[in-house]
């Protein structure tokens, strides 16, 4: 009999009961987020000629079509799923983070250990996780399928298809991730690379279309792959079968993996460290730089190859201004530099969310090396409570403005074209990406602020105030929310560089925003009791 | 005799839990003290207001001759912590880690610190995860023991450590006392406690029901007498310091306060002694009788002395 399952059921349960306030969220919000794209666009372009001219415009787009993919036919559905894009690779980073979380994360805690001596079979961690997250996948996929349904069946089952397979694909991918390494932050760190390849094949291939040279890079993307199922414009249901078998095979090799190893182990092995510290490896700061330094490089590594992809694509976008109807558009908005221009701008509008994230991340290790108890011992020492607090600081202020810098660089040798000043190119995109860390700084502000006076809510807080911000950006504008509610969100004041005109008045206000925050976080850090 | 401890009174609650109720502790300057009491009475809690960690509700705390909260920074200097429950950075190795916490002290020892990772038999260069838990003790105790400070808080610091290396530990702390310096020593091993400490505090639910030297608290405890009389015993039932006595009919079994000990005996040799059977005090005797009583209304009859 096999017993390598055995009590798979209840640590189900303890998945259930410890992600029981995160799963509902993420679940209900990529559920119901597609049918309200199919509304607000409903609403701008009633008629299916306006539908179809909003459709001619994506392709031929290849900015557009490389950022959010190549979209497939003409109708409300069709352009819904096409809109929803982005949306998909969020899904696949929350599915894998939720394996990560539940596998590796719980070895490296230690927890492992405790429950594994119970009556608990080889791969009941592994399985109980990936039911979990399989199962809120599909309920991700038919909560799409049951609301996109008014707009045809077959489409809405195949949208609700393409999220749910693209979760399970990521979710097999976290799980293999998770038996590679030792510890969860690399496991995490591959996994999203993956979806990081994914995404560049996904985009280069699709801003070059499907007759393009490289068209056919799209289909070594699982994301690529995915929304080639194509929901309403032809279903290729033999697409999701096949994305399901190569999830099956990532499993079996995850599980495979899992039984040669010892737990708490990774395959790839772990290297010994040095004997003694380096004389840099004496200070707070010192500490900080070895904590942060390899987040800090990823996400600047990251968003630079990002911008070398974007500032290419964005050369591309002139190449399609032939067709007499785009010209006229284009002499109208003031030609081919502006619409290039306004794509980058939107481009970095986008990544300076990504960048927020990392300040947020970044200010919130604060808290989690306080809740490890690896806070304390440091706070035992020599070491007063504000130097500490400044040494993660740094990082969660100065980390994004690297990481930006590095992305307004190369997007803007990237987008350089024969005749351009190159300096120029860079100046301004590298302007339109730094023009974003005062709203990047609200955000690490707010969530040093919940540090020093609410620590126990501050993940909560910081990621809700992260995601609030994030949502009426991205999607705020789509569904024509109330200006009200978008000016709360700090990205909707920064001046949209390269393409406008550049005012300090709201930068300044939103850098004397964070720094009040900051203040306010460092002054109830000060007063409060550790741990 | 200078203190280098000195807690009046101290109060923290934790919403509704109140961990510290009143606690007094005195440690004197240059002597190992033992902090005893069970799980959740507040030890390690009072270990962390002694470090600023936490803010006291009520009551006074002083260290070093400082407050332990807003001389937190200048008084850490002066001594080095080790946590009951170590966690190191998984990406650093365990040599990185002592360095790191030793500067952050002010300094630490390179001989001393080659000399105690031999005896502790410790690899450096372990990264953090891949320590045990007793190891990553060793790696907190090298970091402490190395520093060239006067004050040494340790709670719990042989927890996950094998005999050899609580030997090892002990051998470390009588060469701390040697050198003068001072030790809190919180633990539950009574052995260990008996071994080093030159005074002993007891706790419990945060406040101090004991405290004095070895010698003096093993003046509290009782012996167990038992006797085998010439006639039936008198005066015995009710005379003060006598308990759980249990007659059958010339014999008799029952405990007595030390301090008692001189008249009861003479009661038992006015009913003429046959036989008689006396069981030395332990101190692991008072410390389960003060770690049994779970109820805090017999905290009153048993003040602190």
């Amino acid at each position: 009999m096999n017993t390598t399952l055995t009590g798979t059921g209840g640590l189900v349960r303890l998945v259930l009961r410890r992600d029981r306030v995160l799963l509902p969220i993420w679940v209900l919000a990529f559920g119901l987020l597609p049918v309200s794209f199919a509304g607000a666009t409903a609403q701008v372009y009633p008629t299916p000629e306006q539908l179809r001219q909003y459709h001619d415009s994506i392709v031929a787009n290849p900015a557009l079509r490389g950022t959010i993919g190549e979209v497939f036919g003409s109708n409300l559905g069709a352009l819904t799923a096409w809109r929803s894009g982005t949306l998909m690779m969020f899904m696949a980073i929350v599915s894998l983070l939720t394996v990560i979380r539940h596998t590796r994360a719980e070895e490296d805690a230690g927890r492992r250990d405790l429950v594994g001596s119970a009556v608990v079979g080889r791969h009941a961690h592994l399985a109980a996780a990936l039911a979990v997250t399989f199962a809120a996948d599909l309920a991700v996929g038919l909560l799409i399928a049951a609301t996109m349904a008014g707009y045809g069946t077959a489409g809405a089952l195949a949208y609700g298809l393409v999220f749910a397979v693209t979760g399970w694909f990521f979710a097999a991918v976290g799980a293999l991730a998770a038996q590679l390494t030792e510890g969860a932050g690399a496991a995490r760190g591959i996994a999203m690379s993956v979806v990081g390849v994914a995404f560049v094949l996904r985009a280069a291939g699709d801003s070059s279309g499907s007759g393009g040279d490289i068209g056919w890079l799209s289909w070594l993307s699982p994301l690529g792959v995915a929304q080639r199922i194509r929901p309403y414009a032809g279903e290729r249901w033999g697409l999701a079968l096949a994305l399901v078998l190569v999830s099956a095979t990532l499993i079996a090799a995850a599980a495979a993996l899992a039984s040669r190893r010892d737990v708490g182990a990774g395959v790839l092995p772990a290297r010994l460290g040095p004997a003694t510290a380096s004389p840099r490896l004496g200070s707070p700061l010192g500490l900080a730089w070895r904590l942060h330094r390899g987040s800090l490089l990823a996400w600047t590594f990251g968003l630079a190859a990002i911008g070398v992809v974007i500032g290419g694509a964005s050369r591309d976008i002139e190449g399609f201004a032939q067709s007499p109807q785009v010209q006229q558009y284009l002499a109208r908005l003031g030609g081919a530099d502006v619409l290039r221009d306004a794509y980058l701008a939107a481009s970095l509008g986008l990544l300076a969310i990504a960048a927020a994230g990392f300040a947020v991340q970044a200010a919130l290790r604060m808290r989690a090396e306080e809740t490890a108890l690896r806070a304390e011992p440091v706070l035992a020492t020599a070491v007063s409570r504000p130097a500490w607090l400044t040494s993660h600081l740094v990082f969660a202020l100065l980390g994004p403005a690297a990481a930006l810098a590095a992305l307004g660089l190369t997007m803007g040798l990237a987008s350089t074209e024969a005749g351009d000043d190159p300096a120029a190119r860079v100046a301004a995109t590298m302007s339109g990406a730094i023009a974003h860390l005062p709203a990047v700084w609200v955000l690490a502000g707010v969530a040093v602020a919940v540090f020093g006076l609410l620590p126990g809510a501050s993940n909560a807080l910081a990621w809700g105030a992260f995601a609030v911000c994030a949502f009426l950006t991205f999607v705020g504008q789509i569904l024509d929310l109330d200006q009200r509610l978008l000016d709360l969100a700090p990205f909707t004041h920064v001046p949209r560089l390269p393409g406008s005109e550049f005012t300090a008045t709201p930068l300044l206000w939103l850098a004397g925003a964070a720094a009040v925050l900051i203040a306010a976080g460092l002054a109830g850090f000060r007063r409060r009791d550790l741990g | 005799m200078t203190t280098a401890i000195e807690v009046r009174g101290l109060v923290k609650t934790f919403g509704r839990t109140r961990a510290l109720d009143g606690l007094d502790l005195t440690v004197n300057t240059g002597e190992v003290h033992g902090f005893l009491g069970p799980n959740g009475s507040g030890k390690t809690t009072t270990i962390r207001i002694l470090l600023g960690l936490l803010r006291a509700g009520a009551g006074s705390a002083s260290l070093l001759g400082g407050d332990p909260w807003s001389d937190a920074t200048r008084l850490h200097r002066r001594l080095a912590y080790v946590p009951g429950d170590v966690t190191l950075w998984p990406n650093l190795s365990g040599g990185e880690v002592i360095d790191l916490l030793g500067r952050l002290r002010g300094g630490l020892d390179p001989r001393r610190r080659a000399d105690l990772l031999e005896r502790f038999e410790l690899d450096p260069r372990k990264k953090g995860r891949a320590y045990s838990k007793g190891n990553r003790q060793k790696v907190a105790l090298v970091a402490a023991l190395a520093s060239d400070v006067e004050l040494l808080l340790l709670d719990e610091p042989t927890s996950g450590l094998d005999p050899l290396m609580e030997d090892v530990f002990r051998r470390c702390i009588e060469d701390e006392r040697r050198r003068g310096r001072t030790v809190l020593l919180s633990s539950h091993v009574l052995a260990e406690v008996e071994a080093l400490c030159d005074r002993v505090s007891i706790i419990r639910a945060g406040r101090r029901v004991e405290t004095g030297s070895l010698a003096q608290l093993r003046h509290l405890t009782r012996t167990s007498i038992n006797a085998e009389l010439a006639g039936p015993p008198n005066g015995l039932t009710g005379a003060p310091g006598v308990h759980d006595l249990d007659v059958q009919g010339n014999r008799v079994r029952f405990e007595v306060d030390a301090a008692h000990l001189d008249d009861v005996l003479r009661l038992l040799s006015s009913s003429g002694v046959r036989a008689l059977v006396s069981q030395p005090p332990t101190l692991e005797e008072l410390f389960l009788r003060h770690y049994h009583d779970e109820k805090p209304d017999r905290e009153e009859l048993e003040p602190a002395r």
